[in-house]
């Protein structure tokens, strides 16, 4: 199917059926209920599965791939966004346009980086991208006001151009919303089954396309000689370069490529938001996008969109419990133990789910260099050894905790 | 004239907190071959040091004064740190006051064991990987130490005053001949600034005239050798890794009165040490040093306003830009080593 092999297809099925059903299955508590603070099938958050799911993908490119370590990719994703944000001010509220120039500036961008950073490799491209994306952010924060908007950031305002849209313009006095061909992208229609409520919004589906395309594009390029190529060089460059061929070439084309992924991504959080600020570009957004690839399983195809999820959930839900939530749950124990459990517990929810994740990285880096998809992996293949039937279901199940 | 000699004294105090926190991570580079980033966080602990120091001195009973009332008539209620029980009332307020310098004699043991605990329980069995995953597990490693600071003082940055005797500023001007007022400085930093180089000048002492130092020295070149004499080079280097960290606390420590310490500062400086380490050359002492106090200098005369003028927003990106065009042109950085981490 699409040029796939048989695993890659039922792969990207699978995602296709989990990002289509995602208001479903992220939405399994019913409303009211105690659990319903674990839902998490609300339009924003499933906005930020999908788009940051693009951005790690993108990452794994570089870093899966060729093993070069970039401290400074938010900095596309924040000319993504400038410059999407740009064109809903200049051309139209419509998003393509605003994509098509956000993926086109950050891919121009990254070529500027990366034909200068990867003249060297290790520790010095790390800290080489890492200054460059400082650079950015910096000036986009001070000199460069007039484009950023600095501390404020860009956003849209009442009389901006908008060269194509001036003709059909209502004249309402709102700022008009991003949209697609007149859909615009944060309506949503909702569907209450009981006493569920299912919100399906047109920003997410929008996203989710994309973001199937651009895990399609991925597989086509890990199954690809090019894809091989940047293997090889992961494994050993020098004997690459032994053998004649110039590197060069192909990680440049690798970084170009996942700096475009990024500022894809940079350009669909613009669409799904109107403004772009500078804090996006700061270096510990770098090291986020680097979080969520380790976490999910470098080189592997599922794993940056799986860290990504389980990243984002952290931080939308993890950081909503506070004590009072912990002690309603604990409230079956006897008093003293129940403090106990709480103040234990505590420190790792609520703001301090940071904590959590820095502990579940150093887990991660530790004892699952391959990320939770290895994690996965090695569970499925302890049931295999055990049975030997049901060896399919255990695989899938395996590779869903983060959803 | 008494303007650049201005910037050049501005520059000092942040050349030498780079300059301190460079000679940490480069320490632990050219020792363990392994990159710290989590070193910032050991620069942030000793801070927090200072902090946990004043906070003891400053424990106290509460007693009720009958001769004095507050507003509402009532007896007013009178804060007695316990020191001034013990050492008296002038000798207390001295010890509160001294906060900061005492502090210094806390981080000393508690920086040692933070670092000799973080090398052998975990960057120990990370010496075999490569370099990415150092500073991934490094990376994580800060941010739970960041966590649990953020977690036990809060987020806010909490003021930790310097000693009565060093607020103000020397007229530095008037010392050498220049119209008074036209170069001052505040004190602190002029302390700041020699307590650095006194402990440049110490560490470079002890791998330089002592036997440890020696061997250190040794194993620094050739691991492999120093370990077949029958040397145990690994304990000595763990050793090392525990004072890079002390240093990088001590910077910390006496940095407290500049910038009220908060959970992330140590990642705001971190990313500055590590492009220092890498302008002076990876693994070369003097290099961080040189690297250190240039970029510091650097910086302030970037942020002129002649400069400025001319090329606005220098001050943000000098750092970086200098980093890149020595990364660019010089491979190994200012300083360093022949064959170390060139590729």
């Amino acid at each position: 199917m699409l040029g796939l092999q048989k695993k890659d297809a039922s792969l990207l099925l699978l995602v296709f059926a989990l990002t289509m059903l995602a208001p479903f299955i992220l939405n399994p508590f019913p409303e009211g209920s105690g659990w319903a603070q674990f839902n998490a099938g609300y339009p924003d958050l499933m906005q930020r599965f999908v788009i940051f799911g693009i951005f790690a993908i993108g990452f794994n490119i570089l870093f899966g791939l060729t093993g070069y370590l970039s401290f400074g990719h938010a900095a596309f994703l924040g000319v993504g966004s400038y410059s999407a944000v740009w064109m809903f001010k200049l051309l139209s509220m419509n998003v393509i346009p605003a994509i098509a120039l956000a993926v086109i500036t950050s891919g121009l961008f990254a070529l500027l980086i990366g034909f200068i950073s990867l003249r060297r490799s290790g520790i010095y491209f790390s800290i080489l991208t890492l200054a460059f994306a400082q650079m950015s952010f910096a000036l986009a924060y001070s000199v460069l006001t007039p484009i950023t908007g600095g501390e404020t950031g860009l956003q849209l305002a009442l009389d901006d151009p908008r060269i194509l849209d001036s003709i059909s313009a209502a004249a309402g006095g709102n700022i008009p919303v991003p949209s697609l061909f007149g859909i615009e992208m944060r309506d949503s229609s909702e569907w209450s089954v009981g006493s569920w409520v299912f919100t399906f919004n047109n920003g997410y589906y929008f996203a989710a396309f994309i973001m199937l395309c651009s895990f399609y594009l991925s597989i086509r390029i890990f199954r690809s000689p090019f894809g091989l190529m940047l293997r090889a060089v992961k494994s050993n460059q020098q004997r690459l370069n032994y053998t004649g061929l110039n590197t060069r070439p192909y990680t440049l084309a690798a970084f170009v490529i996942s700096g475009m992924y990024a500022g894809l991504a940079g350009g669909l959080m613009a669409a799904m938001d109107p403004l772009a600020g500078a804090e996006r570009m700061f270096w510990t957004a770098s090291g986020e996008v680097v979080l969520m690839t380790i976490l999910g399983g470098v080189g592997t195809l599922i794993g940056p969109v799986l860290g990504a999820g389980m990243i984002k959930y952290m931080e939308n839900i993890l950081s909503k419990i506070n004590s009072d939530i912990l002690h309603t749950w604990f409230a079956f124990l006897p008093d003293g133990l129940e403090d106990f459990i709480v103040t234990i517990i505590y420190p790792f929810i609520g703001k301090g789910w940071h904590l959590t994740l820095g502990l579940l990285f150093m887990m991660v880096v530790i004892f699952l260099p391959g990320g939770l998809v290895e994690g996965g992996q090695k569970i499925a293949k302890l049931f295999k050894r055990g049975k030997k039937d049901d060896d399919g279901a255990k695989a899938a199940d395996a590779t869903t905790p983060a959803e | 004239m008494d303007a650049i000699l201005l910037q050049i004294l501005n520059g000092l105090d942040k050349g030498s907190a780079y300059a301190l926190i460079a000679l940490g991570l480069t320490l632990i580079f050219g020792t363990l071959g392994v990159v710290n980033f989590a070193h910032g966080a050991l620069f942030m602990i000793g801070a927090f040091c200072a902090v946990t120091v004043s906070r003891i001195l400053t424990v106290s009973r509460t007693i009720i004064d009958d001769t004095q009332k507050d507003f509402l008539g009532n007896p007013l209620k009178v804060e007695v740190p316990y020191v001034h029980d013990w050492f008296g009332q002038a000798t207390g307020d001295v010890i509160i006051d001294w906060a900061v310098p005492l502090s210094i004699f806390f981080a000393i043991p508690v920086m040692i064991c933070v670092g000799v605990i973080m090398e052998r329980g975990l960057i120990k069995h990370f010496y075999h990987r490569p370099h990415a995953d150092q500073i991934l597990v490094t990376f994580g490693l800060a941010i739970v130490l960041q966590e649990i600071i953020k977690f036990y003082y809060g987020a806010n940055p909490i003021p930790t005053p310097a000693p009565s005797a060093f607020t103000g500023s020397f007229d530095f001007g008037a010392m050498f001949g220049f119209e008074p007022n036209t170069i001052i400085y505040p004190y602190w930093r002029l302390v700041y600034f020699a307590f650095a180089a006194v402990i440049i000048g110490a560490v470079f002492a002890f791998l330089q005239f002592t036997t440890f130092g020696m061997v250190v020295r040794a194993g620094m070149a050739d691991r492999e050798t120093v370990g077949l004499l029958g040397i145990n080079i690994d304990k000595r280097f763990t050793i090392m890794f525990g004072l890079a960290a002390a240093v990088a606390g001590l910077a910390g420590v006496m940095y407290t009165p500049i910038n009220s310490p908060n959970y992330h500062m140590g990642m705001d400086f971190l990313v500055l040490s590590f492009v220092v380490v890498v302008v002076g050359g990876m693994g070369s002492l003097p290099g961080a040093v040189l690297a250190g106090f240039l970029l510091g200098i650097l910086e302030s005369f970037a942020s002129m306003r002649q400069v400025i003028e001319i090329i606005p927003g220098i001050n943000q990106v000098i750092i970086y830009l200098v980093a890149i065009i020595i990364l660019l042109t010089r491979p190994r950085g200012l300083m360093g080593r022949k064959g170390v981490m060139e590729e």
